[in-house]
């Protein structure tokens, strides 16, 4: 299942990299990319597992940025 | 993002002064230059402290306060002022090119359609586009968008599809026509029986498109993104060494003078030019293209499109528009007008593309009622009474068959002969039309040294070649079936040389595969053609083939900018550290080779979406 979402409030575009990385590394995500300038969160991940999934990028998000903000596309 | 200026200016007040005194007074420069530091780097300050708590070491304005705090340390108070105030004017400037190169993305994407007026029940409500079903009426007055893909079913005005295509020219439609969600309509007000969900509808396919564009990433930015995420450590690593190892190892070296070197590396660690303007300037590819209605499904295919050795293309609907036209009329006994005439009129019943092509060149108007007792004969031809004139259209065996000796004509496409009154009356040649700008467009690609261009056809040799010919293509391989089209294709692959790429163009209809095995799958008129979208990696919205050049181009100079940032942000950035070990730059320099090759790669980049 893939869904994308809007990701607001990242400081520097080195910060939206680093984090996409992190993100990546979530367990669950088939795949994941951060743009930095259309502000677009792409998240792929196993139907089932989805909402986990999606529950530990938010939690990790706000722990690398309390800035940023996810919401709905 | 608005910063106030206030700050900065009253920081940059104060510093001056405390840069003249430095060195001449004992306490107010070190104040002046203070105050100063802390009114521009306060925030700095804090967010390096919250940082710290969650344990994240490497991240900027951590550094940038080690970097300053470090000059305080060696009493460089101006240094340490001057090195924040110059971040935080150089961060600002990034913000801004930030905020700029979003903008006019936001311009590029603003193609989707925000309401719709529905028209149910002979009541109009402006609705969401989502909840509009398939075969609802909607409403689009002049100057709106519209909504979503449909028919017209009442009302005429000149729609401006300039967003999806790139195309200056207005488009007309009338009753029947269909029209697609993002065109402009300029004058009229028309009524539109959605074929489509909004989710389906062209615009958000494009959209969709675009946005994802980001998704299929080019192996310069995976380079860019492994690169940084090696980069910072090293360097603060190195930092490290720097600071304790020569003052340990080599006599008579003092702490402070290393630390000040260290500092520098500290300030130059930040990859950020690079993980900004390389994505951006892919991405100002991908949307420049879009504006001149090229839609690219991902940086990769830019990439790979730079590197163009071979271009296949298509025939049928790619050099030639897929429609026959007259093109020469050979009349015996008659005018070309009477021949014409009589061909048209005995025709005029008739929906096969020949007869559309033969009405269509009728230079006297065609009145049907004067035609009369048409028979069709399967594999020869037509013949009909016109005017009391029995007519006879087909090929050489039609005529031959009621008796009549028919001299054998040549030439490329289908040859119609005809005969009236029972004698033989001449012969008109019909074939595809040539696109008017396919051979400025193949012409083009032979500037750009694209090294072979090939055709590839299921028609005839002698028409393939004639096109070929007329076009400027190289090699012809014609009388092809769609599978020896992709065998053509690995041939291709086995004879260009390594690191060269081969790209296919063709219209997206029943060549698939074709489109799919290239390394680079163009497809021509995407412009409601669902099939080809899907096909493709590019999709150009018009069927203009000379667009294949552009977007050959728009890969090019992508690719161009990227190298350059690449090579001046790193080139820099180790220059800077290898003169900052020696001792011979300060953190200014430094500092210019963080923010301020980030702000020049950012303005590099931009240039793309020009």
């Amino acid at each position: 299942m893939k869904q994308s979402f809007r990701i607001t409030g990242i400081d520097c575009a080195n910060c939206a990299a680093k984090l996409e990385r992190k993100l990546q590394k979530i367990d669950g995500v088939t795949s994941l990319s951060l743009n930095f300038f259309t502000s677009k969160l792409i998240l792929e991940a196993e139907e089932d597992r989805f909402d986990a999934v999606l529950a530990e990028v938010a939690r990790v998000t706000h722990k690398e940025q309390p800035d940023a903000e996810l919401g709905k596309a | 993002m608005k910063k106030k200026l206030t700050p900065l200016i009253v920081s940059i007040l104060l510093f001056i002064p405390g840069l003249i005194l430095h060195g001449r007074t004992v306490w107010l420069s070190p104040v002046l230059c203070t105050v100063s530091y802390l009114l521009i780097g306060g925030k700095v300050l804090l967010k390096a402290a919250k940082n710290i708590r969650r344990g994240h070491i490497f991240d900027e304005n951590f550094l940038m306060c080690v970097a300053t705090l470090g000059a305080f340390a060696i009493r460089e108070f101006p240094e340490a002022a001057a090195v924040m105030l110059f971040y935080q004017i150089g961060e600002r400037f990034e913000h801004y090119a930030v905020d700029k190169s979003r903008r006019s993305i936001a311009e590029l994407m603003d193609i989707r359609p925000d309401w719709a007026r529905l028209y149910r029940d002979g009541v109009e409500q402006e609705v969401d586009p989502e909840q509009i079903e398939i075969g609802d009426l909607i409403r689009v007055q002049p100057g709106e968008k519209i909504p979503l893909d449909g028919v017209v079913t009442a009302g005429t005005a000149a729609l401006d599809t300039k967003a999806l295509t790139g195309e200056p020219m207005p488009r007309q439609v009338q009753v029947g026509d269909d029209v697609i969600s993002g065109c402009i309509n300029l004058d009229g007000v028309l009524t539109i029986r959605v074929t489509k969900p909004f989710g389906e509808s062209t615009v958000s396919k494009i959209l969709d498109l675009v946005e994802n564009a980001a998704g299929q990433k080019a192996k310069h930015e995976t380079f860019i993104s492994r690169f940084a995420a090696v980069y910072t450590p090293v360097v603060v690593g190195a930092a490290v060494l720097l600071a304790v190892l020569p003052p340990l190892l080599i006599p008579g070296q003092a702490f402070s003078d290393w630390i000040g070197r260290a500092l520098n590396f500290l300030v130059v660690s930040c990859p950020c030019a690079l993980v900004i303007s390389v994505p951006l300037t892919f991405f100002g590819g991908i949307g420049g293209a879009s504006k001149k209605g090229i839609l690219v499904k991902g940086g990769n295919f830019l990439e790979a499109l730079a590197k163009t050795d071979s271009v296949m293309m298509d025939k049928t609907g790619t050099l030639t528009k897929g429609e026959f036209a007259v093109q020469e009329v050979c009349p015996v006994g008659m005018t070309k007008e009477e021949l014409l005439h009589f061909t048209a009129s005995a025709e005029c019943f008739s929906s096969h593309p020949i007869a559309k092509a033969l009405l269509s060149a009728a230079l006297l108007p065609v009145d049907p009622s004067t035609v009369t007792d048409i028979t069709e004969t399967a594999g020869f031809g037509i013949t009909a009474t016109v005017s009391g004139k029995q007519v006879l259209i087909g090929n050489e065996k039609h005529l031959q068959k009621a008796g009549l000796v028919v001299p054998s004509a040549e030439g490329i496409g289908t040859i119609v002969y005809v005969a009236v009154g029972g004698r033989f009356a001449g012969h008109i040649r019909i074939a595809d039309v040539i696109k008017p700008e396919a051979i400025d467009a193949i012409s083009r690609l032979k500037k750009m040294r694209v090294r072979r261009t090939v055709m590839l056809t299921g028609d005839a040799l002698p028409t393939a070649r004639a096109v070929a010919d007329t076009v400027g293509i190289d090699t012809v391989y014609a009388e092809l079936l769609p599978t020896d089209k992709l065998e053509h294709l690995e041939g291709i692959f086995k004879t260009t040389p390594p690191g060269g790429r081969v790209v296919f163009v063709g219209d997206g209809i029943n060549d698939a595969p074709v489109l799919a095995r290239a390394d680079v799958g163009i497809a021509m008129g995407g412009l409601g053609a669902d099939a080809a979208i899907e096909a493709a990696d590019i999709v150009i919205m018009t069927d203009e083939v000379s667009r294949v050049a552009t977007v050959i181009g728009i890969a090019r100079k992508t690719m161009r900018i990227v190298r350059q940032n690449i090579v001046f942000a790193i080139g820099i950035k180790v220059a800077v550290l290898i003169l900052s070990a020696c001792g011979l730059v300060g953190m200014w320099a430094a500092v210019f080779a963080d923010v301020g090759v980030s702000v020049l790669a950012i303005l590099n980049a931009l240039r793309m979406l020009k």
